[in-house]
């Protein structure tokens, strides 16, 4: 097989998103948050419109800020929902995720004829156009896909995120009290993790779409997960995970000539698959009796 | 019966907490000298865990202060250690016993600081004095309930603190870890810390604490054990239930009742 230019983009761009999404998704099922990716991927909805609203362009900087904040007001609804007026917490994410989204479909029709947006440019991107839609300076150099450099400032800054904040996130996702009694800010740390997957869904759905995007939060997280017993080897696992998802969901898709992202998805779901079985059998393998232990004695 | 001291290490006044609409602690008023080993007793639903938490500042408090080392609790808590209980988090959680008692040096080390040798050498330390140093690469759901607690301790003990704070360390424990952590808190209390300890069991309440704070829901009793584990007290504090018990135990003494042969 020759060296493939597109194929090789659209794996390294699958790859940087399934990073990005496995690293922090690996937290979120940690705190038994994964449904929240999925929520905020709904909630950023009027965020979205409105920063396009203001600034008109259905790309860059304002989205993604736009789409932050509102993350971010979701996190504060689902925490007042279920701490303060104690709902329980996934009544608290459904409702909250489905009331923003609505908001943001009544203000597309609102706006609808003023902006050049639907739902599908919001929700639903294409990771096969990746090489398609290329950064051209004045010049005539070309800089490479756009989606591609979106995606490694993404990775970029999920990384020194997780590297500066590991220990305060590990801390708050096993003992949130301990951490809160020993003056770490609990709500501040929860806050910056939902801004970041705010940030990181709207990032990525651009590039690959909704299904592919919450797929990468969840599942190679939670098959690391089953592997492993420590975080570090979790997150490590998580991004080899990733991508080995990228790469066959690719060939599966050229093979198949089907849709890149959702044989991705389903690829990630098969290794899920194998975990399973993997760790069934082994328990199954480990249950032969044992030496009694010494250090019972102590 | 409340014994106030001069000097306190830890005051709480005039403490009123409740959650929503149901108070669950009244005006709780007492004071602890340093170095004393104290234990909060009650029946269930009396507050105690919640006594502690809100001396923790884990719960907002309706009316009164707290004052440790004569301070708010913001400035002294590199100072104090907390122990929750240990169903209060997840120990499917992929980290080993020397990860969670690493956690204990967390305080010190500030924003973005990972935790180093030095660290590292302390956590191992606080594991061999609970006898686990054995297990410290085990992952946390590989360890018995009481071996989880013993990894509790040790990162309290991490923490290097002078005052702890101890959510019913002895639950769901084995007697060997409930005697070693015992031990333990006597050593701690002779280098002069203070520990306070939520505790269920009444039987051995005298001969673990030399101070004993009784509550339900208001503070019945506050003193030196000798002087507060009175019968009056402790009907008062448990309500007609302490009799009944006493009066089945009696009984079964009596007419020699042994369940494992009848």
């Amino acid at each position: 097989m020759t060296f493939d230019v597109n194929a090789f983009l659209i794996i390294l761009t699958g790859t940087l998103i399934a990073i990005s999404c496995g690293l922090l998704g690996s937290f979120l099922i940690l705190r038994n948050m994964a449904m929240i990716g999925d929520a905020i991927s709904h909630a950023v909805l009027p965020g979205i419109v409105l920063a396009f609203f203001f600034s008109g362009q259905r790309e860059g900087i304002a989205i993604i800020i736009g789409a932050g904040l509102l993350g971010i007001l979701a996190t504060i609804i689902i925490d007042y929902l279920s701490n303060k007026v104690k709902l329980q917490n996934d009544a608290s994410i459904g409702v909250t995720f489905t009331w923003l989204f609505a908001i943001g479909i009544i203000l597309i029709t609102v706006f609808a004829g003023q902006i050049d947006l639907d739902q599908d440019c919001v929700l639903y991107g294409e990771i096969a156009y990746i090489p398609l839609d290329l950064i051209v300076t004045e010049n005539n150099t070309i800089l490479g896909p756009r989606v591609l450099w979106i995606a490694v400032i993404n990775v970029i800054l999920v990384l020194l995120y997780v590297g500066f904040m590991y220990k305060e996130l590990k801390l708050t996702s096993f003992d949130r009290q301990f951490a809160q009694t020993i003056g770490f800010s609990t709500s501040f740390i929860n806050l910056s993790l939902m801004g970041m997957v705010s940030y990181t869904t709207v990032s990525s759905f651009e590039a690959v779409g909704a299904i592919l995007v919450l797929a990468l939060l969840v599942v190679p997280p939670a098959t690391a997960y089953l592997l492993t017993k420590k975080l570090k080897p979790m997150l490590l696992l998580t991004i080899l995970i990733g991508f080995l998802t990228s790469l066959i969901g690719y060939y599966l898709a050229y093979f198949i000539d089907g849709s890149i992202a959702g044989a991705m998805a389903s690829v990630s779901g098969l290794f899920l698959l194998v975990a399973i079985v993997y760790v069934t059998l082994q328990k199954r393998t480990s249950r032969k009796p044992i030496a009694m232990p010494t250090e019972l004695k102590a | 019966m409340i014994t106030q001291v001069q000097k306190p290490v830890l005051e709480v006044h005039d403490l009123t907490v409740s959650y929503g609409r149901n108070p669950v602690l009244w005006n709780i008023d007492f004071t602890l000298p340093k170095g004393s080993l104290a234990g909060i007793i009650g029946p269930n639903g009396a507050g105690k865990s919640s006594l502690i938490k809100a001396i923790m500042g884990l719960l907002e408090i309706n009316n009164g202060y707290i004052k440790v080392f004569d301070q708010g609790l913001n400035e002294v808590r590199k100072k104090i250690s907390y122990v929750p209980q240990r169903e209060s988090v997840d120990w499917d959680f992929p980290a080993s016993a020397l990860d969670i008692v690493q956690m204990g040096t967390y305080h010190k080390l500030g924003l973005f600081r990972r935790p180093g040798k030095a660290e590292k050498a302390l956590a191992l330390d606080c594991l061999k004095k609970v006898g686990m140093e054995k297990y410290r690469d085990r992952q946390i759901s590989e360890l018995s309930g009481g071996q989880q607690q013993r990894v509790f301790i040790a990162r309290a003990l991490a923490q290097q603190a002078e005052i702890y704070f101890m959510d019913e360390p002895f639950a769901g424990v084995d007697i060997s870890t409930e005697n070693m952590i015992v031990d333990l808190l006597k050593d701690m209390t002779a280098e002069g810390k203070t520990v306070i300890v939520v505790h269920h069991d009444i039987h051995s309440a005298p001969k673990y604490f030399d101070w004993i704070i009784m509550l339900n829901m208001y503070l019945v009793a506050s003193g030196p054990t000798e002087k507060v584990l009175t019968e009056a007290l402790l009907e008062k504090t448990f309500g007609g239930k302490l009799s009944l018990l006493s009066d089945a135990a009696q009984l079964i003494k009596e007419k020699g009742f042994n369940p494992l042969k009848s």
